[in-house]
């Protein structure tokens, strides 16, 4: 076994890289630019990679970065302060917890529970929202961002089989 | 006693339970973030030093990385162009030719009512100053409407400006700093809008909800929108001007009537801050509450009962004079003579009846000098 296989997983690979790639996509989406007369999506990016830390292992350091990152979506994005760092952190409590449910799970159930997450933060997004504005969000706008969120799921799959198994401590 | 004999040197907390504890109280630390927020006020103290900083921050960045997108943009429209040269000639010839009928139809419109005007003594809305700005960022999911231009408070620019492309109104400024700003989007959940239906000049609110076509909300009267009718701002509450082209009415898959915006014709890029303030902040209060209200028209039915004769007042005492305003208005005379009335404000003309009324130059406006 090599010394860098002993070593343990540093937090700056799996939770600080990820997280700068989170906030370089959201923000490059952010741009106003058209594709043939049509605005890109808006997905949440910060959704797969907050799945896939709560599912790798449980860290005190993650859940802080979940905050950063919803707090800089609030920022980028107009919403109220806190708004994102709440909707992230909701699915990301469940996922937390339900560690032991989700593991050996395929990737087709894993899939799905990731949907479940999307929806778990949407929801959150559309309840607070209406309690905000006193108004109900347009119910095919969030459909579609949940859409344009599920299918970020790869990215997720890719965190999980790079940093599941990667700390010797865990193994 | 060394470290090794020391009982609690050996105490190990899971790391389960130090993630859950970290992760609870990061989940009340956001909770608490979000409800002391206050996105809804117009003051910039309000809209908080991390926002500004942050829209500070990114409206170079944004602006610096949409280059290249606009710039390829405007050489795809640059070839377009040169290739249907020939057919967008023909167009724009028929599309002249129909205009100058109209340019002359225009005039003599405007002939009349400049007469009009004269005659009636009306006051006219005052020319409005606008800055042009251009889009660097925007937000387009079912939470969050909004966009940040690169231009702020050097511009002139304040909280409750509204914003408008070339087509139609887009939204209002919610957020100031220097060199960005943020546009809160007429589709934004939190937007609320006064409009009117230009036919029926029926008032509604139009209501965001993070879909393409805000709602009509609070429609008054039977029958006072059609499909097809133009929405215009209705200038109530003073926060936007009267008369801003915002969209034409439909209804909803829902049923419910929607406005399809006219901003929404051509992709919103450059965009154009109107530094409105309302006109009540600049005209001279003090001198309006001096200002003698008419006297009622004798006869009419709509008058109020006469006052009930007090008994014979002593020599001395000021009665009021008839046709004086309600006693309901006197305190609303006093308090604003507390506010200081701006610079360059002037008294408006009375609301007196035409045939009192000098047929000289309408009353002066109480637009800003060097506007427009």
């Amino acid at each position: 076994m090599s010394s860098a296989a002993a070593r343990g997983l540093a937090p700056w690979r799996w939770l600080g890289l990820p997280m700068l790639a989170v906030m370089a996509g959201a923000f490059l989406f952010a741009l106003p630019i058209r594709v043939f007369g049509v605005s890109l999506p808006e997905p949440v990016f910060a959704l797969p990679v907050a799945f896939a830390w709560a599912y790798i292992r449980p860290s005190m350091l993650a859940p802080i970065c979940v905050m950063i990152i919803g707090l800089y979506q609030d920022l980028l994005w107009g919403s109220p302060l806190g708004f994102w760092a709440v909707c992230l952190l909701l699915p990301y409590g469940v996922v937390l917890g339900s560690r032991s449910i989700l593991a050996g799970q395929s990737r087709l159930m894993m899939w799905v529970w990731y949907g479940a997450a999307t929806l778990l933060a949407l929801g959150a997004g559309y309840l607070f929202t209406m309690l905000n504005s006193q108004n109900a969000p347009d119910a095919v706008a969030v459909f579609w961002q949940f859409l344009a969120t599920v299918v970020l799921y790869p990215f997720a799959d890719r965190l999980i089989e790079r940093f599941e198994d990667a700390d010797v401590r865990f193994r | 006693m060394s470290l090794r004999d020391n009982p609690l040197g050996e105490l190990r907390v899971p790391l389960t339970w130090t993630a859950g504890i970290v992760f609870i109280v990061v989940l009340i630390a956001s909770v608490a973030i979000l409800l002391s927020d206050r996105r809804e006020t117009f003051d910039t103290d309000q809209y908080g030093n991390p926002r500004t900083l942050s829209d500070k921050v990114m409206a170079p960045v944004g602006d610096a990385l949409s280059t290249p997108g606009r710039l390829t943009g405007q050489g795809v429209e640059g070839v377009r162009g040169y290739f249907f040269a020939v057919s967008e000639n023909r167009r724009l010839r028929a599309e002249l030719k129909n205009m100058q009928q109209w340019r002359d139809v225009a005039i003599a419109l405007r002939d009349t009512n400049e007469r009009y005007r004269q005659i009636l003594g009306l006051k006219t809305d005052p020319p409005i100053p606008m800055a042009t700005a251009r889009i660097v960022t925007e937000s387009r999911g079912p939470f969050a409407h909004s966009r940040l231009a690169n231009i702020g408070s050097e511009a002139g620019v304040r909280p409750g400006n509204p914003v408008m492309s070339e087509n139609g109104l887009v939204g209002r400024i919610v957020g100031v700093t220097n060199g960005a700003s943020r546009v809160l989007l007429l589709t934004d959940a939190a937007s609320r809008t006064p409009v009117m239906i230009d036919r029926t000049n029926a008032r509604a609110i139009l209501t965001g909800d993070g879909g393409p076509n805000p709602q009509l909300g609070y429609l008054r009267g039977t029958n006072a929108v059609r499909a097809g009718d133009r929405i215009v701002t209705s200038g109530d509450g003073g926060v936007l001007p009267r008369g801003l082209p915002v969209g034409i009415a439909v209804r909803g898959l829902d049923g419910r009537w929607r406005v399809v915006l006219a901003s929404d014709k051509a992709p919103v890029d450059y965009v154009r801050i109107l530094l409105f303030q309302d006109f009540t902040q600049i005209v001279d209060r003090a001198g309006l509450d001096k200002v003698e209200p008419p006297p009622p028209t004798p006869g009419a039915s709509t008058l109020p009962p006469p006052p009930i004769e007090a008994p014979a007042a002593p020599a001395g005492t000021p009665t009021a004079p008839t046709g004086a305003a309600p006693p309901a208005r006197a305190p609303a005379g006093a308090a604003p003579a507390a506010t200081p009335p701006a610079s360059n404000a002037r008294t408006p003309a009375p609301k007196t009846p035409p045939a009192k009324a000098p047929p000289t130059k309408a009353a002066p406006s109480a637009a800003r000098e060097g506007a427009p």
